[in-house]
């Protein structure tokens, strides 16, 4: 019988159906960080069961709020750090080496086609750019997670899209997502899977199936799901070139996890990117998005280029690359948290920071900062930023705070003109 | 298991999300209890007070569809368990929220938009009260000298998570 990508995974990793339509799944990696995990990890040692299923498949980051900005995120970190140094798990990142979860782990090559993966955090939907059913759940399921390496999981329906033609200049992977999240609504894939094909996909950089698998969430989405291809073995092959003869026989390999062409879908929803114009939010949900040319010359008072979404090297590329020899507008503050140390690393090789720092944006280590409003970077009342980010909640950067979700393009614009300003004419 | 039921707080509006719930900044508590004074602190709702006494007096949360969207955060369902809430009626939740609402042996029922309405409709007085009996998997509220009894599914799964207490307790049994 045909299946879907998630159907596959469910079935290759299914331990127990106790009920009809719920589903004990094995997990490949359980991905942790310091806000969610300190809580699953006193719970454990309170019930007397501090262990860990496989501390190979645990992997663990100190990324929200780093360097600690007081003493109850040092002592969240030190119970992070504590946990991982007791359970002897190798993959576990600190300051120096740390950065923001859903960049870090993807570049260190531990998600490959047909992982199951979940974490503390809605944003593991990211993950599913590799071709692997990741979820974001809560503290419990991550706890059981730890200790048994098992998630529950609904029968997944799927809902299908294929996006097609060319994306236009200026127009990004994160003008195709919220278009999408606009069209089907904040609730529009709930309980649902998200698989996105098409030649626009096929076309895209693992960095911009990120972006949109990492926004599958916004839409309601379980996962984002990206059928693996020769771009997938290709961003992995320095971490399987021993596993596999040739980068051809690894796509054979994880092309099995493809869904087959005459799978069943619950919804198939084309869309033609052609004519896509850059897309913002304007108000309080990521639902609520308006081309780019609608929102021009709505006043900012400050950039924010980074996060889970948009803070990879291919983000940083396409911002500096507009803000080159330009000035930040005098009234607003610029601030760039590159996602890893290996981006901001990579940015400083290729001369990217020296504009960045040229353009007056203040550059900061690789953490989640101002993205949730918990660390630096915060929104004061009244305050509006132009973000890269992912979530634009009343309040979301800080109380009273406004958030407008949009590419890093019409970021790098908007910086240059202190307000909401169109990409294409930098390009 | 936990009991269910009691005074009722009416939250009308969608997509209620896990920041007004217990704003991300909270996240830095590393106990549940600590979490009790910043419940629904920024929610903006016409004729809700977080600090007021419905509130307070609360065991069960009316609200309407794509309750608990946004964050994965687990603090959600704590912030309101710690204030003695044990179970949010919507008409659709978020799936984390939902399943973190189980998982801590809590009740996240949904309700079609018609009942959900009759609810509302209901529910313009201080004084609303939902009884909840999950054997029979029917609630019925008390409001202004009227009761009006519904009912509602529940998967089994749920229902076995609540009974248990939870998944950490149901896993712990199982696998």
């Amino acid at each position: 019988m045909p299946k879907t990508i998630a159907e596959k995974i469910f079935e290759s990793h299914l331990v127990d159906e106790p009920f009809p339509g719920t589903k004990v799944l094995r997990l490949d990696v359980v991905l942790c960080h310091e806000i969610t995990t300190p809580i699953a990890i006193d719970d454990l040692v309170r019930r007397n069961k501090d262990r860990v299923f496989d501390s190979t498949k645990i992997k663990a980051v100190i990324d929200h709020v780093t360097p600690s900005k007081d003493s109850k995120t040092a002592t969240q970190a030190k119970i992070l750090r504590d946990w991982a140094r007791r359970h002897d798990i190798p993959d576990f990142f600190d300051i120096g080496a740390n950065g923001v979860c859903h960049a870090l782990f993807p570049e260190k090559g531990f998600i490959r086609p047909g992982y199951t993966v979940i974490m503390g955090d809605s944003h593991t939907c990211t993950h599913g750019a590799f071709g692997a059913f990741a979820a974001g759940i809560g503290t419990t399921d991550l706890e059981v997670g730890i200790l048994k390496g098992v998630c529950a999981f609904r029968q997944p329906k799927t809902i299908r899209f294929n996006v097609i033609g060319q994306l236009p200049t200026g127009v990004y992977a994160k003008d195709v997502i919220l278009h999408i999240i606009g069209r089907i609504g904040v609730n529009g894939a709930t309980d649902r899977v998200m698989e996105f094909h098409g030649d626009t996909i096929a076309a895209m950089t693992m960095d911009s199936r990120m972006a949109l698998c990492n926004m599958a969430i916004e839409a309601g989405g379980t996962s984002g799901i990206c059928m693996p291809d020769m771009t997938t073995v290709d961003y992995l092959w320095p971490f399987i070139s021993d596993e596999f003869e040739s980068k051809e026989a690894a796509l054979a390999e994880y092309g099995k996890w493809c869904s087959d062409p005459d799978a069943s879908y619950e919804q198939v929803i084309d869309i033609d990117v052609t004519n896509l114009e850059p897309t913002v939010t304007f108000g309080y949900k990521p639902d609520q998005v308006k081309p780019v040319t609608e929102l021009a010359g709505t006043k900012v008072d400050q950039i924010y280029l980074g996060s889970c979404t948009n803070g990879r090297l291919e983000d940083l590329r396409i911002a500096a690359g507009i803000l080159k020899g330009k000035k930040l507008a005098p009234h607003v503050r610029g601030i760039l948290s590159p996602a890893t140390p290996k981006v901001y690393q990579e940015a400083l090789k290729e001369g990217l920071m020296e504009i960045f720092m040229e353009a007056g944006f203040c550059i900061t280590n690789p953490t989640c900062g101002a993205c949730l409003g918990m660390s630096n970077g915060v929104l004061a009342e009244g305050e509006v930023c132009a973000a890269t980010t992912n979530r634009n909640f009343m309040g979301r950067m800080g109380k009273g705070g406004m958030v407008h979700l949009m590419s890093p393009a019409t970021a790098a614009a908007s910086a240059i003109e202190g307000v909401i300003a169109d990409p294409r004419k930098y390009l | 298991m936990k009991t269910f039921g009691g005074p009722a707080l009416f939250l009308d509006r969608s997509d209620i999300n896990t920041d007004e719930i217990i704003p991300a900044k909270y996240l830095t508590e590393i106990t549940k209890e600590a979490l009790k004074p910043y419940i629904l602190e920024d929610l903006k709702l016409a004729g809700f007070d977080p600090k007021g006494e419905t509130l307070k007096q609360a065991r069960v949360i009316v609200s309407r569809a794509n309750f608990g969207c946004g964050s994965s955060r687990e603090h959600a369902p704590w912030v309101f368990e710690v204030n003695g809430i044990n179970t949010v009626i919507a008409q659709s939740f978020a799936r984390i929220f939902r399943q973190n609402m189980f998982n801590c042996g809590m009740l996240a029922i949904e309700l079609p938009q018609a009942d959900l309405e009759r609810l509302f409709s209901l529910a313009g007085n201080d004084d609303a009260r939902i009884c909840i009996d999950i054997e029979a998997q029917s609630l019925a509220l008390d409001a202004g000298g009227k009761t009006e009894e519904f009912v509602f599914q529940l998967s089994p799964f749920d229902k076995a998570l609540v009974m248990a207490g939870g998944w950490v307790d149901y896993a712990d049994r199982n696998y």
